[in-house]
């Protein structure tokens, strides 16, 4: 009952969010604030989860492939699939649940529990669409782009680990970098990336603007809101993996 | 002028208003008075639309705002400026950017233009130097006032205050209460002030609704409190001996028995 309640009240909040803005140029600059707060902000621990992921896959791979009969190439052909098809957009958007839900989370609560957002509702604005839009849209933008970035980085993280330990070559890794190199998985690392985007602006601001007390139950929303969005992301991801991976 | 007629709310089973009836009038400071719990609040929540009334009717000049759809009311609350109990202020923006807010979102005009507004209601309310200060830079008492400015600057028909002296001391309360007074007599606004402030009471109560567990006990204005006979009202108002002492002194003034100016005067 509860699940349903809570259900029920989120496709409520997304519902209401859709509604025209009372003023398109304070909307657009909240746009560009949440831009910058989601993907700019990221961006640094993007990179730095990405490189080391990447580079952990190369030596972890080359560990496990002890048998002479397989070519040096596979390991780069193994970090480049398994960055673009998992690490990159789950792992990455896993951590973003973190960063920026948790953020999503506390501020909404902190404006609710200080009567921030019942203010903006007194001044006749839509406080659905002005608080909630912006950062879902702003998340839609930027995490692909970010997830785009991530793949980069893993992989260079992945020929730089490779080269600096000695398993390979750089000549080597650039071979496997482009044998076997299938379009579609960058595809589904997007559509993926898009899903889990909504899930983790939408699923943490639900929890930020229904919070209801004080500063230990924004603490708690927030909590919340992270495990929930991490647990949808691995389910997603799993939909995802059997809708469009299976035969 | 705000009417509502038998406001009914309950938050499970506990009946939180019980038919609540009253006419706030426009240029008078109207009090919603009463102790804690005594469902003030929620009264003054349910005027401004954050919480649905169960029952009863609340009507904004002749328009019913509980018949209003959501879009008439969120034109309606264009008209509404609200004072909160912490001030609200948005953390994230200065002072200056707080008051300009609501013209950013609902005017047109240019920069300039809006600038000057703000430092016109900014000056109104004795703050001029602190534009470019943030909301956790400045005291409880600026707080508020940047909170009444950013709720008068659209000039408003209707101001709604909960609790505006609550955490100021005597003389910062005083300030902030006849700044509420006069701007509704400036701008002739239908002002409703939640407060169990007795100054306040004393010194702006135009119109005074007393509610004890969810119901009207008493209306009237400031000089008819002292001469009331309602026991709870009394007890409520005039709670320490200093305030009886007080009540008593007034009395006796009232009967042309003694001259409060003349006996403060000699002292």
């Amino acid at each position: 009952m509860d699940f349903i309640s809570h259900f029920g009240k989120y496709v409520l909040m997304l519902k209401g969010m859709i509604a025209k803005p009372e003023n398109a140029k304070v909307y657009w600059k909240e746009f560009m604030l949440q831009c910058n707060d989601i993907g700019v902000g990221s961006l640094g621990i993007v990179a730095i989860v990405s490189f080391f992921m990447g580079a952990v896959s190369a030596v972890q791979t080359a560990y496990q492939l002890v048998s002479p009969l397989i070519p040096l190439t596979t390991i780069a052909q193994i970090v480049r699939d398994t960055v673009i098809l998992e690490f990159s957009p789950t792992l990455v958007c896993i951590v973003l649940a973190g960063v920026v839900g948790s953020k999503i989370a506390s501020e909404l609560g902190n404006m609710r529990v200080s009567e921030q957002i019942d203010a903006l509702e007194i001044m006749g604005i839509n406080t659905k669409t002005f608080l909630v839009m912006p950062k879902i849209t702003a998340a839609l933008i930027t995490i692909p782009l970010l997830v785009i970035i991530s793949m980069v980085l893993g992989i260079l993280g992945g020929r730089i680990a490779g080269v600096a330990s000695g398993i390979l070559s750089a000549d080597t890794f650039d071979r496997g970098l482009m044998s076997n190199f299938n379009s579609f998985n960058v595809w589904f690392g997007l559509i993926k990336s898009y899903t889990f985007a909504f899930i983790l602006s939408s699923i943490p601001a639900y929890f930020g603007y229904h919070v209801q007390g004080g500063a230990l139950e924004i603490g708690r929303s927030s909590t919340k809101a992270v495990v929930v969005s991490c647990i949808m992301i691995l389910l997603a991801d799993y939909v995802l993996a059997q809708l469009l991976l299976s035969n | 002028m705000i009417e509502f007629k038998d406001i009914q709310k309950s938050f499970g089973d506990k009946v939180v208003l019980d038919g609540v009836s009253h006419t706030m009038e426009t240029g008078k400071t109207n009090l919603i008075i009463g102790t804690s719990g005594s469902g003030k609040t929620v009264l003054q929540k349910c005027l401004v639309g954050l919480f649905e009334p169960d029952e009863g009717e609340i009507i904004y000049d002749g328009k019913s705002f509980t018949d209003m759809t959501q879009d008439d009311r969120m034109l309606l609350r264009q008209q509404i400026g609200m004072l909160f109990q912490g001030s609200a202020l948005f953390d994230s923006m200065t002072v200056e950017e707080n008051v300009m807010f609501p013209l950013n979102m609902f005017t047109h005009d240019n920069f300039l233009k809006k600038l000057k507004r703000v430092n016109e209601v900014l000056e109104r309310v004795n703050l001029k130097d602190a534009n470019k200060k943030f909301p956790s830079e400045i005291s409880g008492g600026m707080k508020k006032r940047v909170g009444i400015a950013r709720a008068v600057v659209l000039n408003p028909k209707y101001l709604f205050c909960d609790e505006p002296n609550s955490g100021l001391d005597p003389v910062t309360s005083m300030v902030i209460d006849k700044l509420i007074r006069d701007l509704t007599i400036e701008y002739n606004i239908t002002t409703i002030v939640n407060t169990h402030d007795m100054n306040s009471v004393m010194e702006i109560g135009d119109n005074i609704l007393y509610m004890v567990k969810g119901k009207k006990e008493w209306t009237g204005n400031s000089k008819d409190i002292i001469f009331s006979d309602n026991k709870q009202l009394n007890e409520f108002i005039f709670a320490s001996e200093f305030l009886q002492d007080a009540k008593s002194l007034r009395m006796l003034e009232a009967q042309g028995k003694i001259n409060i100016d003349q006996i403060n005067k000699a002292n």
